[in-house]
């Protein structure tokens, strides 16, 4: 094992370089996907006659597939039906479809998990169902929902790595040309890559209990 | 619509793969519960070494990429002088990372028991390891079977990196052929099919367990 | 307490790393490919030609991975070996400076798609022309002719086709012609294919495999980079490379045989290959 070889300036440059695509990748993808979950986990508790069906059906096919079936499919089987995109771009499209679908079930159940009685209250005050939905429901669903979509916002963050299989150039992915250089640097630089995702990741939990003390 | 030609031409491959990821799942499903019960119990153990030992696992392992672990099981661990072979050390892998997810569950599952239990068990003269075996993880094993049943779905889901090995699992073969002949959606839909045939099922299952059980209540 | 010293580390440790990489992605040369309208994007119709000659670079999917032919360097960022010098050569003949041009990574399973998708206009990346690819792609003519062989260590008794027998691994990359073509012609043995060439010779160096299967060409390039490693002699089929360029472009495609003739002739391409080979190419 050579340490010492593996962490030379240029390869940390170099992990370094990769985990900025990691970052950039996962901070759209992260954004995207919640703003559908959101769009898509209000149409299915508002219960609307077609649509929260079709959705139902689209979420539990994504939601219990592999993401990495998801990421060659948006690379690879996409552009046979003409829609063509660059690595970057179909990483961010499998992530988001991917992650929409999961994040919009935690959406759901934490509208579902606001008491009744605020409903009725809202609405015998005069407020109609989207009023309610947007100032009573909503607000509160949120609070509870931050644990479970950190965690999955950490999720994601450590997914970003199964694009390393259609050559996205981020951390996996520079990690393994550094390996290719000489085999003692396999356990090093993967020990340090760890580091670096758990850094990130722990931090972000960090952050997840901080806001749910405040808003508990 | 899809040429389904693809999937008899190579269905033995198919089938294998299939089998294998069925089989990864299973063995890390087993070899999760027994470690991630053994982890959740350091974790709660009234020892330090034990808790914090149980503490840094959960911690770290969940907060770094599954396919990092398996890389490091397949191209790390010869390095030291272990050889795995693509499968094994892709089941390793998973077993390793979805054990501290499973520790978690677990944990709660027995911090779900009253402490009244512990403590009439204990006073009855039982140990403390006498007391989880016969008393308390019986309780708390069914407070985890659905979370228990999403795990085995994210297990069949993770064990797709097997492909990244060379782990000749379902992933890995629709890869190749895909690979070979050019043809990529219908070989992807096929090998969605073949996932969803595991993982819908379970899905509706675990729909139903969770309904079920909060009726008990 | 202890939780709380542990919080304030990570977060130091964040904030550190955070700048660090921020630091490092903003000096990098590169955005993250592709990001902005900057790929070839649309079909072959409109002829690669005048695409490249708007664009004013020439953007073209080699290998990283390889030693002599394609190899990215992670300490300069540099891309380098024999397909980098001829995809310079047309990007000289097409736009005037063999420095106008953009290579992308591409691997043996991704350079098809991505040349269809538009993110490259051609493939130089150590491509074997057979009729089935043929199929899918136009090839230019003959720039280079390897022979399939096997990677061994050095005290392997496995010295040919012939002593691979039941029980052995050998190694190689999904949608090689060499997977492929030792599945043929070895079917008793194991064959593993990975992502790409570096994670198969990894894994071979990590005692995964018995043997790791390509081109001759390229496995020399290899057992130069690890002197463990020895390519056996005899070769079991011949590999000729082509450059592949989008269906339909006979334009490019001319462009494209019209520079290779031009280097032969005027001595380039003898240059070119005594840089990466080490002797003159066998007439």
């Amino acid at each position: 094992m050579d340490f010492i070889g593996a962490y030379a300036p240029s390869h940390l440059t170099f992990l370094l370089e990769g985990f900025w695509v990691t970052l950039q990748v996962a901070f759209l993808s992260i954004v995207l996907s919640f703003a559908i979950a959101i769009i898509v986990g209000t149409l299915r508790y508002g219960q609307i006659p077609v649509i929260s069906q079709l959705l139902a059906v689209v979420v539990e096919l994504i939601r219990n597939l592999p993401l990495l079936l998801i990421i060659f499919f948006t690379y690879f089987a996409l552009p046979e039906i003409g829609i063509k995109m660059d690595k970057f771009n179909a990483a961010i499209l499998a992530l988001v479809i991917f992650e929409s679908a999961m994040l919009s079930e935690i959406v759901r159940s934490g509208l579902k998990s606001v008491e009744k009685g605020q409903i009725e209250a809202a609405r015998s005050s005069g407020l109609n169902y989207v009023q309610t939905l947007w100032h009573v429901v909503l607000p509160q669903a949120l609070r509870r929902m931050v644990p479970p979509i950190v965690s999955q916002f950490i999720s994601l963050l450590k997914d970003t790595s199964l694009a390393v299989v259609i050559a996205l150039p981020e951390l996996m992915n520079h990690a393994q040309i550094i390996n290719g250089r000489n085999v003692n640097f396999v356990i090093p630089t993967f020990l340090l890559v760890a580091v670096m995702y758990f850094i990130v990741n722990y931090a972000l939990s960090v952050v997840s209990k901080r806001l749910e003390n405040r808003h508990a | 619509m899809i040429d389904m030609s693809i999937l008899f031409d190579h269905w033995d491959l198919f089938l294998q793969g299939f089998g294998n990821t069925l089989k990864a799942s299973l063995l890390a499903l087993v070899g999760s519960f027994v470690l991630g019960t053994i982890i959740a119990i350091f974790r709660i153990a009234p020892m330090r070494p034990l808790n914090w030992l149980g503490t840094a696992y959960v911690e770290f392992i969940r907060n770094i990429p599954l396919l990092l672990i398996v890389f490091l099981f397949f191209l790390g661990l010869p390095a030291v002088g272990v050889r795995l072979e693509p499968f094994v050390a892709g089941t390793l892998g998973l077993t390793v990372y979805t054990a501290a997810f499973i520790a978690e569950t677990i944990r709660a599952g027995i911090q779900a028991v009253p402490i009244g239990q512990t403590e009439a068990a204990r006073s009855s003269g039982l140990t403390y390891i006498e007391t989880m075996r016969y008393i308390i993880l019986p309780q708390a094993i069914k407070v985890v079977i659905p979370p228990m049943g999403n795990q085995f779905i994210n297990l069949v889901k993770n064990s797709s990196v097997l492909g990244v090995i060379a782990g000749l699992d379902l992933m890995y073969f629709g890869d190749l052929i895909s690979a070979d002949t050019f043809v990529t959606f219908d070989v992807y839909i096929i090998v969605g099919i073949f996932y969803l045939i595991l993982t819908l099922p379970l899905s509706l299952l675990v729909g139903y367990l969770e309904r079920y059980l909060a009726k008990g209540r | 307490m202890k939780k709380s010293l542990l919080n304030k580390v990570a977060g130091l440790g964040l904030v550190l790393m955070l700048s660090a990489t921020a630091l490092a992605g903003c000096g990098s040369s590169k955005a993250p490919e592709g990001q902005g309208g900057e790929s070839a994007s649309g079909t072959a119709a409109t002829g690669t030609l005048a695409k490249i000659k708007e664009r004013d670079k020439f953007v073209v999917g080699v290998k990283y991975d390889l030693n002599l032919f394609g190899l990215k360097d992670p300490g300069t960022g540099n891309v380098e070996g024999f397909d980098i010098d001829i995809a310079k050569a047309i990007a000289k003949k097409v736009l005037g400076d063999e420095n106008k041009i953009e290579l992308k990574e591409v691997t043996s399973k991704t350079r098809i798609p991505m040349l269809k998708n538009g993110e490259i206009d051609a493939i130089i990346a150590t491509m074997t022309v057979t009729e089935e690819r043929k199929k899918e792609v136009d090839f230019s003519d003959i720039y280079f002719t390897a022979g399939q062989a096997l990677l061994v260590k050095n005290d392997s008794p496995i010295n040919g086709l012939a002593d691979l027998k039941k029980g052995m691994k050998v190694l190689s990359a999904k949608g090689s012609t060499s997977a492929k073509n030792i599945r043929e012609k070895a079917p008793d043995v194991e064959v593993l294919e990975f992502e790409n060439y570096a994670e198969a010779f990894t894994a071979l160096k990590a005692g995964q495999g018995d043997a790791l299967t390509t081109d001759n060409a390229l496995l020399y390039g290899m057992s130069k980079q690890d002197s463990n490693y020895r390519v056996t002699e005899e070769t079991f089929t011949e590999e000729p490379y082509g450059i592949a360029i989008n269906k339909g472009d006979a334009e490019f495609v001319k462009t494209v045989n019209d520079l290779l003739k031009e280097l032969k002739e005027n001595g380039e391409y003898d240059k070119i290959y005594e840089k990466w080979i080490g002797e003159k190419p066998k007439k």
